[in-house]
């Protein structure tokens, strides 16, 4: 599993005849690196992932692969090589946790058998890193929100991707869960696009940060040059205090109206 | 994150064990189905008004299937009972059963919703308008198979303006079709009940039928359509079964599997409303069984399509089956009309998964 280098140039997006909901964003990110995408509600983070999952087409704009536009290549090639962790509910249909990891080999198969024994141990894999081998044959339904999405990054993680886009991927769960979702984020070596809405979480896991604003990028390069007390207060009308931690002397941002 | 790499091996052996077990569990299973198929086929044409004994009705359909191959103890009428009349009926309660409950599994996936249902999207109605319409008012202008096929074309038609709605509204998302199949079905059904109220008072009854379901009209011929229907259309819901698992998922993660959901949502549409169209044509509207039969497939096999969709399809078969039995001999010699049993032990059927289910959520 390696990263893939991703290029966006000057990407936009807007529905049917609707108002722009992304303008003119262009960034790069080098294989292997961890892009945070960050803004207000309705910045564009989640417009600007479905361009990147293929889910939208551009209206403006490349989203390239490795040099090759993500359009230009068929549905099963783009789900080999990118994968993504969404916050859709699935729905209660009774499906085991091994199953659902299961269709992550979808794009690499036929479709229709059982797989084989390579996708045997792909999954178990997969199953194993998420500490998820009790729960894999339980139904869905009957785990807890953090376990579920567990489940979600288990079944991103089988289809082994190159370019790993994850949407909010630490909502509601706790301390822990967070935690265990950011080591896991560092430790993986392909590239990696998520958007997060806690801004000090983002300074300490990303490599880069691109900060929306009303569909537009506002900033684009590393945490430190990014999230910066002006950009933040543009980004989200809010003030903002860089603080220094007296333990840890670490940076930190505080938020007052 | 909760690394161990280095005891994988062991577990994956652990973990592979269960998988194949539960292969040869549902294997065994579906073995279980079809000899409870055949049981209950069996019974069902034995039983009626005029009893027949079962060691007959194996006789009758054996000598038919190879000439000869028992000695004839059984009287001509009892045999044009067995061929003629109980069996084509039985096989047809089958076949719609079956139907209705593959068409119902496969729905419930691409609109990620429990509650759908072949009847739920306006084809049935489309289908009863049509079979109104040949009823009381052209008459049977193309012979015996008006019915059916204006019943058919009805559903066709019903289908195609689902469709074109969900494309006027722009609304192709799993829950914005099924309120597009809501609203047509109302529509077409107070078109339905214009027809009714124009029509002849006294023929009215016969439109009891369509609305109300029944497998009386069951002939030899008429068999070919269902069969086909289900020979084409069940082998490619099986190729997709890995599919209609990740479309449970969401759309737009289904999109990051690589599946075209769209396209995928419409196909699947289109193959349950000529399933639905062929099954309404012959039986008229028969509710609950493409509701109720999936959520007793997952129950019993677990929720992974490549088990749901045989397991709907035995289930199916041998519930409407049953249910067939219940509605010739409740009220012999009346024939009941089999939507109202369905119905019946559907509704009951629903307070009990919502006690279940809420029971669950505790």
């Amino acid at each position: 599993m390696s990263g893939t280098v991703l290029s966006v140039q000057n990407v936009g997006w807007s529905p049917g005849r609707g108002h722009a909901l992304l303008n003119g964003v262009s960034f790069d990110v080098p294989a292997g690196k961890v892009l945070g995408v960050a803004g207000a509600n309705g910045a564009g983070k989640s417009t600007l992932l479905r361009l990147l999952y293929r889910f939208h087409r551009p209206v403006t704009g490349t989203v390239r692969l490795d040099g090759e536009d993500i359009w230009s290549m068929s549905t099963r090639e783009t789900a080999q090589k990118v994968a993504a962790v969404l916050q859709e509910q699935p729905g209660d249909f009774a499906l085991s946790v091994r199953e659902i990891v299961e269709l992550g080999r979808r794009p690499h198969g036929s479709g229709f058998a059982r797989g084989g024994r390579r996708d045997t141990e792909i999954v178990d894999e997969a199953l194993e890193r998420m500490g998820l081998n009790d729960l894999s044959a339980r139904s869905l339904g009957t785990l807890s929100g953090g376990e579920r999405q567990r489940v979600m990054v288990a079944r991103a993680l089988a289809q082994k991707p190159r370019l790993l886009i994850l949407d909010e991927p630490t909502n509601h769960l706790d301390i822990r869960h967070q935690l265990e979702i950011v080591t896991l984020i560092s430790s993986l070596n392909i590239t990696i696009v998520t958007s997060l809405h806690d801004l000090n979480l983002a300074g300490r896991v990303c490599d880069q940060v691109l900060l929306l604003h009303k569909g537009r990028s506002l900033g684009f390069g590393t945490p430190e040059e990014v999230l910066t007390p002006t950009h933040i207060e543009q980004a989200y009308s809010v003030f903002v205090r860089q603080e220094r931690l007296s333990q840890s002397h670490e940076q930190h941002l505080t938020f007052h109206l | 994150m909760l690394q161990r790499p280095h005891h994988s091996q062991s577990l994956n052996e652990a973990t592979k064990e269960p998988g194949r077990r539960k292969s040869w569990r549902f294997l065994g299973l579906v073995l279980v189905g079809i000899a409870a198929l055949c049981l209950s086929m069996i019974v069902a044409v034995s039983v009626g008004a005029v009893p027949v004994p079962a060691g007959t009705v194996l006789g009758v359909i054996a000598n038919k299937l190879v000439p000869g191959l028992f000695d004839v103890t059984w009287s001509s009428g009892r045999e044009a009972i067995v061929w003629e009349i109980r069996f084509p009926r039985v096989l047809l309660a089958g076949f719609v059963g079956a139907g209705l409950a593959v068409v119902g599994a496969a729905l419930q996936s691409v609109t990620r919703n429990p509650l759908a249902d072949p009847h739920l999207l306006g084809i049935s109605s489309g289908g009863a308008a049509g079979a109104i319409l040949a009823l009381l008012h052209t008459g049977l202008f193309l012979g015996l198979l008006t019915v059916p096929l204006m019943a058919f074309a009805g559903a066709l038609v019903a289908t195609l303006v689902v469709l074109g709605v969900t494309r006027f509204a722009v609304a192709t998302s799993a829950d914005k079709l099924v309120l597009a199949g809501v609203a047509v079905s109302f529509i077409i059904m107070s078109l339905a009940n214009v027809l009714i109220f124009l029509g002849d008072p006294k023929a009215t009854h016969t439109v009891v039928f369509w609305m109300l379901g029944g497998l009386g009209l069951a002939q030899w011929l008429h068999l070919l359509f269902p069969l086909g229907i289900l020979l084409v259309t069940v082998p490619y819901l099986m190729l997709r079964a890995a599919d209609l698992n990740a479309m449970t998922i969401g759309d737009e993660t289904a999109a990051t599997l690589g599946i075209p959901v769209t396209r995928f949502r419409f196909t699947v549409f289109v193959v349950g409303a000529l399933i639905t169209g062929v099954m309404v044509a012959f039986s008229g509207i028969i509710g609950f069984v493409g509701l109720m039969i999936p959520h007793i497939a997952r129950f019993l096999v677990g929720g992974s399509y490549t088990r749901v969709l045989p397991a709907s399809l035995l289930l199916g078969a041998i519930f409407l089956i049953w249910a067939d039995v219940a509605a010739r001999t409740l009220m012999a010699p009346e024939d009941m009309p089999i939507g109202i049993v369905t119905g019946l032990i559907g509704g009951v059927f629903f307070i009990v998964l919502l006690r279940a289910k809420t029971g669950g959520d505790r």
